[in-house]
């Protein structure tokens, strides 16, 4: 075990404003909680609201709290308003999830062999980062969604795509420090080959700030997704909230609440991964603070 | 000033290289010939249009070629042809970006005074109710998409209360003088800024609040208070000044994705710019719009970019000599 890795396990140093700390893992509690909870009804929509969610069920825009079959009244279209939200809790927290790990695996892949071979690599694969971070992300995207269609994995892969720059960036830094330090060196005496110390040894100890950029990369992803299908881009098939707060803009003189609920999905869900990223990032660098 | 401005546009001209080169992967990804999608799903038939995409794009050539030729005819300013505009794709963007720089900078000027001024008052009360209340709307605008809260607030103050109007940028058949014309702009650009900059204005907050705690705890700040100046000078002068770097990058990194958030909002507001252009041309799948829009807004990045290094030698002196 090495000296990031005990530290990370130490409880972290009592600093001034105790309070503070304390409200605020209790914010990244109420986040998990709520993040949870989310999880689980994605987890058990195909249980609780069995047929397909985009089927029409009833009357067209029941408000919400007035028919206890739907909870959550009825669009536009007459469909089930709960059982399209429990639904397409599934499509973001499943897109959020694999952008956020295609973003992962090509920054860290990225960034470790950017500091790891260092000279031309190093500044090739930097030219490449500084690239991706001067194309707007969301412009990228829709580009991308335009040229190649709106599947749920084209989206994805657009997202981890435009997603992957800070986490690379952050990777290169951590390796860096990491690749003089003694443990290192002793592995070169070992004998060990190059890319077994870059491996087993350097990544694991560069990972957790890297784990708190990825969950952040989550709550970015979904707020991506839910801009391209808001803008009707998205996967016509697939129930989505930020479709669903598109499909809603029309009637806002009627029956906004359409728009309105999903919308505060989309916060809660991204509100909870940021407390959680943040609570996390508190639990596995201590040292650092808050960025 | 001038060297340092001529070598920072030099260091940015391979990365403005890189985009197109990146575009040019976007068309060759493309399913089928790009060519033929487009004009099938544009029902081009006029031979001569054709022809002049081909020429713009080297299609009937290897890709190399065709990378070259497309080089080429982006330095000469031809970014292709839009037929759904019927104008060259240059002129197309141009026509909608004054539209989007008045939104993007009036949605930062919001999200800078209000994160701010948020910023400051969350740092200099720490850890009191202040501290706390803004930080969970911080929390809040951070998590809320832009498009959701236009809706919300048009929900709010053009359905309910009646007071603004829906969207667009200007009353239709407006009578009167500059003015009044300038006075209906504004009512029309209040609420799609707002709902573009509360975002970024969480985002400021939380930087500036930070930065202001990093300088409050040093020791001239403490001699500033010791010789006996008002606390507010103290802040705004001594503290805010020297906390400004970080609130200054933020402003260049955060121009790309205003650029981007642009597009939702301009879409839930009919705001004529450049998002409102790339979200028509994505869905009527006019690649030449699309391609340009995107090499368009990474120009506007890098040229912010370079503005903001610039600024910073101008904020910091230590960092002039290097």
């Amino acid at each position: 075990m090495s000296a990031s890795l005990v530290l990370a396990t130490l409880p972290p140093v009592a600093r001034p404003g105790l309070l503070r700390r304390f409200i605020r893992h209790r914010t990244a509690l109420v986040g998990a909680v709520v993040l949870l909870l989310i999880a689980a009804i994605a987890l058990a929509a195909p249980w609780i609201f069995p047929r397909n969610p985009l089927r029409i069920v009833g009357r067209p825009e029941i408000w919400p709290f007035l028919d206890a079959r739907y909870p959550l009244g009825t669009d536009s279209m007459g469909r089930d308003i709960a059982a399209m939200l429990a639904h397409g809790a599934r499509a973001s927290l499943l897109i959020g999830l694999f952008a956020s790990v295609t973003a992962t695996l090509i920054g860290v892949s990225i960034g470790a062999a950017a500091a790891w071979y260092g000279r031309w690599i190093d500044e090739a694969l930097m030219r490449v980062t500084e690239l991706f971070q001067v194309v707007p992300g969301l412009v990228f995207v829709l580009s991308i969604v335009a040229i190649l269609g709106g599947t749920m994995a084209n989206i994805t892969l657009a997202v981890g795509l435009v997603s992957w720059t800070q986490i690379a960036r952050l990777t290169r830094a951590e390796v860096l420090t990491l690749r003089d330090r003694e443990f290192v060196e002793a592995c070169r005496v070992l004998g060990l080959a190059p890319w077994r110390i870059l491996l087993r040894e350097i990544l694991p100890n560069a990972l957790p700030p890297v784990v708190v950029l990825s969950s952040l990369t989550v709550a970015a992803a979904i707020l991506y997704e839910s801009s391209v299908s808001f803008l009707g881009l998205g996967d016509p098939n697939v129930a989505s909230w930020g479709r669903l707060v598109g499909e809603g803009r029309t009637l806002i003189r009627t029956a906004w609440y359409i728009s309105a609920l999903p919308g505060i999905a989309i916060m809660l869900m991204v509100l909870a991964l940021n407390l959680v990223g943040d609570g996390l990032n508190d639990a596995l660098n201590p040292k650092l603070g808050r960025r | 000033m001038l060297p340092l401005l001529l070598r920072r546009l030099a260091q940015g001209l391979p990365l403005l290289l890189g985009v197109v080169v990146l575009n040019f992967t976007l068309i060759q990804l493309a399913p089928g010939t790009f060519l033929d999608v487009m004009t099938a799903e544009q029902q081009v038939s006029d031979p001569a249009l054709i022809e002049r995409l081909r020429v713009t794009y080297g299609m009937d050539q290897p890709p190399w070629m065709q990378l070259l030729h497309y080089l080429g005819s982006v330095a000469r300013l031809d970014l292709g042809f839009s037929y759904r505009q019927n104008m060259p794709v240059l002129d197309v963007i141009l026509a909608h970006l004054p539209a989007t720089l008045l939104l993007m900078l009036s949605s930062l000027a919001i999200a800078a005074l209000v994160g701010v001024t948020a910023g400051i008052v969350a740092a200099v009360r720490v850890n009191t109710l202040w501290d706390n209340v803004l930080s969970v709307a911080a929390v809040f605008f951070f998590a809320a998409p832009s498009f959701w809260v236009g809706i919300m607030l048009t929900v709010l103050f053009s359905v309910k209360l009646g007071w603004l109007p829906v969207g667009g940028m200007g009353t239709l058949g407006l009578e009167g003088g500059a003015f009044a014309r300038t006075l209906d702009l504004l009512r029309h650009l209040l609420l799609p800024s707002v709902a573009l900059g509360l975002f970024y204005s969480a985002v400021y907050a939380r930087v500036t609040r930070a930065a202001m705690l990093e300088v409050l705890g040093q020791d001239f700040v403490r001699t500033a208070h010791a010789k006996g100046l008002a606390p507010r000078q103290v802040v705004l002068r001594h503290v805010l000044r020297n906390a400004a770097l970080p609130i200054v990058t933020l402003f260049g990194l955060q121009l790309g994705t205003v650029l981007g958030g642009s597009v939702v909002v301009e879409t839930v507001f009919s705001w004529p710019g450049i998002g409102a252009l790339l979200l028509d041309s994505v869905s009527s799948r006019n690649f030449p719009v699309v391609l340009g829009v995107l090499l368009f807004s990474a120009l506007v990045v890098i040229l912010a970019n370079i503005g903001v290094d610039l600024a910073y030698r101008r904020l910091d002196p230590r960092i002039r000599g290097r």
